[in-house]
């Protein structure tokens, strides 16, 4: 387990106990967090945006050129901008931070 | 007291809709009823990774059984319906049991449509639909087994490149003249068939199965109309699905190739609901009634049915997409193209990464996007605004297209 830091689309702050060796998506989903995430995982869709909190960019690896190229066409891009269902949450991300993007 | 809300169908839309239901903050009690032994799941990678052995099966489960118990959501597994009781608001469940409902979600969704051939009942010749088929399957998948695929569509061309990976003798038999007939344009069922054919995939078009043969129990042969017969360790079928539907007509809720819906997901009872591939719905960005088989469909239409049983009318009109996994290309479709449709290509086909754009008067109506995602992302957006665009600019790669 790793807890992670979420903030919804409300804006509200939640903590979730995440599940090692699967993805942030998946874990998102399961706590019933608001986000779509239609085609489960696949890298197919771009509706599982995220905003990885600045201290944790580095530390949850680097995009894909299909992850870029999808997060680029969304309205909300910013730097920090990652699909969740491409981040396989580790032991090390203890602490992970993140925001919810609006859906688009 | 508490209102019951019943789910007929434990799949993606019935598994999204009672997920909606909790959200949205119903308290009352909610069941989904579902032939399968599996919770609500994701049916896409049942083609692609879960075949290929890259996802495990309970990774594409919607949510955890623990998720179920937490928000008092009660699963009816390995149950059908057998009659809906619409004066009385009741069902009976093939156990017999009786079940009291106060609002109903049909999410029946479809069923494979089964070849009726000489042969049929040899075993090893499977369809593709659940998780149970797919482990079916696998079990079957071995280096240098001989795999014959039945129709050139998406799934028999996913289970293709899943098998030629797997060190399977591939032959694909199409009876049509070329592969994913009705879904694309020409020019990419013959970059598919070349793509499948570099990894040593047969392809063969405009051939007729006409019957299986075997030999102890097992089939050994599929015959085609011109006599040839294909080997085959195992054969898998992909012709196209049936919406379930019987059971709703039989109680004389309004059908038509699909349970008749309106743009909120209600049925022509006002306490039946119906979302996902079953429904015959209209669409307001299409400007026309259509059933679709595709997870997004799933998805939206059970979010808009759980609104609308909490008596909260959003509209559904979003423009279809799609997606297919073969090998390393990534196709994603926007939209619905015809036959008739002018067809413009944007990039270089030879580079693997293109886009195929439909043009319906003028109008831009679809897309296939080949490892091609900016191109998938835009699209979307402009084919909801019905943009009429010039085919030599859409040519032009070099001009995005949100410039457009």
């Amino acid at each position: 387990m790793a807890k992670m830091n979420i903030t919804n689309r409300d804006g509200e702050q939640s903590q979730i106990d995440a599940e090692v060796g699967i993805s942030v998506m998946e874990n998102l989903r399961e706590n019933d967090y608001e986000m779509e995430a239609i085609c489960g995982g696949q890298c197919s869709c771009a509706t599982c945006h995220i905003y990885i909190d600045d201290d944790w960019v580095a530390r949850t690896g680097t995009r894909s050129d299909e992850e870029t190229e999808l997060l680029e066409e969304l309205e909300c891009m910013q730097a920090s901008s990652r699909l969740s269902c491409q981040i396989t949450v580790t032991d090390e991300m203890d602490g992970l931070t993140l925001v919810i993007a609006p859906d688009e | 007291m508490d209102q019951t809300f019943v789910i007929i169908g434990a799949g993606h839309a019935g598994g999204q809709a009672a997920a909606t239901l909790r959200t949205k903050g119903f308290e009352g009690r909610i069941v989904i009823v579902g032939d399968e032994e599996y919770l609500p799941y994701e049916r896409p990678p049942l083609s692609k990774a879960v075949l290929s052995g890259d996802l495990e099966v309970m990774r594409t489960f919607l949510k955890r059984e623990t998720w179920y118990d937490d928000k008092n959501v009660e699963l009816r597994l390995q149950t059908l319906v057998t009659k809906i009781d619409t004066a009385n608001k009741s069902l009976t469940l093939s156990d017999g049991e009786t079940l009291a409902y106060d609002k109903l979600l049909i999410a029946t969704g479809t069923r494979v449509r089964k070849l009726d051939l000489p042969g049929a009942e040899l075993d090893n010749i499977f369809y593709l639909r659940a998780i149970s088929d797919t482990l079916a399957i696998r079990e079957q998948v071995r280096d240098g087994a001989k795999m014959v695929i039945v129709g050139g569509g998406y799934i028999g061309l996913e289970v293709a490149a899943v098998g030629a990976k797997l060190g399977c003798e591939v032959t694909v038999l199409e009876g049509l003249d070329r592969v994913m007939n009705r879904v694309v344009s020409p020019e990419v069922s013959e970059f598919y068939t070349e793509e499948h054919e570099k990894a040593g995939v047969k392809i063969l078009t405009g051939v007729g199965v006409t019957d299986y043969e075997g030999a102890n129990g097992k089939v050994t042969h599929v015959v085609t109309a011109d006599g040839a017969k294909h080997e085959a360790d195992l054969v898998v079928v992909g012709v196209g699905v049936i919406p379930n539907f019987e059971l709703a007509e039989e109680a004389g809720i309004a059908c038509d190739n699909g349970i008749v819906v309106d743009e909120f997901a209600r049925t022509s009872d006002s306490d039946i609901f119906a979302a996902g591939d079953v429904t015959n719905h209209p669409n307001s960005l299409l400007d026309r009634r259509l059933r679709l088989e595709s997870v997004q469909n799933a998805v939206d239409q059970a979010k808009t049915a759980a609104n609308s049983m909490l008596g909260e009318l959003k509209e559904y009109a979003e423009i279809p997409w799609f997606w297919s996994d073969q090998y390393d290309l990534k196709m994603q479709i926007v939209g619905l193209s015809e036959p008739d449709d002018d067809v413009v290509v944007r990039g270089n086909i030879a580079d693997r990464k293109f886009s195929i754009c439909y043009l319906r008067d003028g109008v831009f109506v679809a897309l296939n996007a080949i490892n091609a995602p900016k191109d998938f992302m835009v699209a979307k957006k402009l084919v909801a605004a019905k943009k009429r665009i010039d085919p030599a600019l859409l040519a032009d790669v070099d001009t995005p297209l949100k410039e457009m």
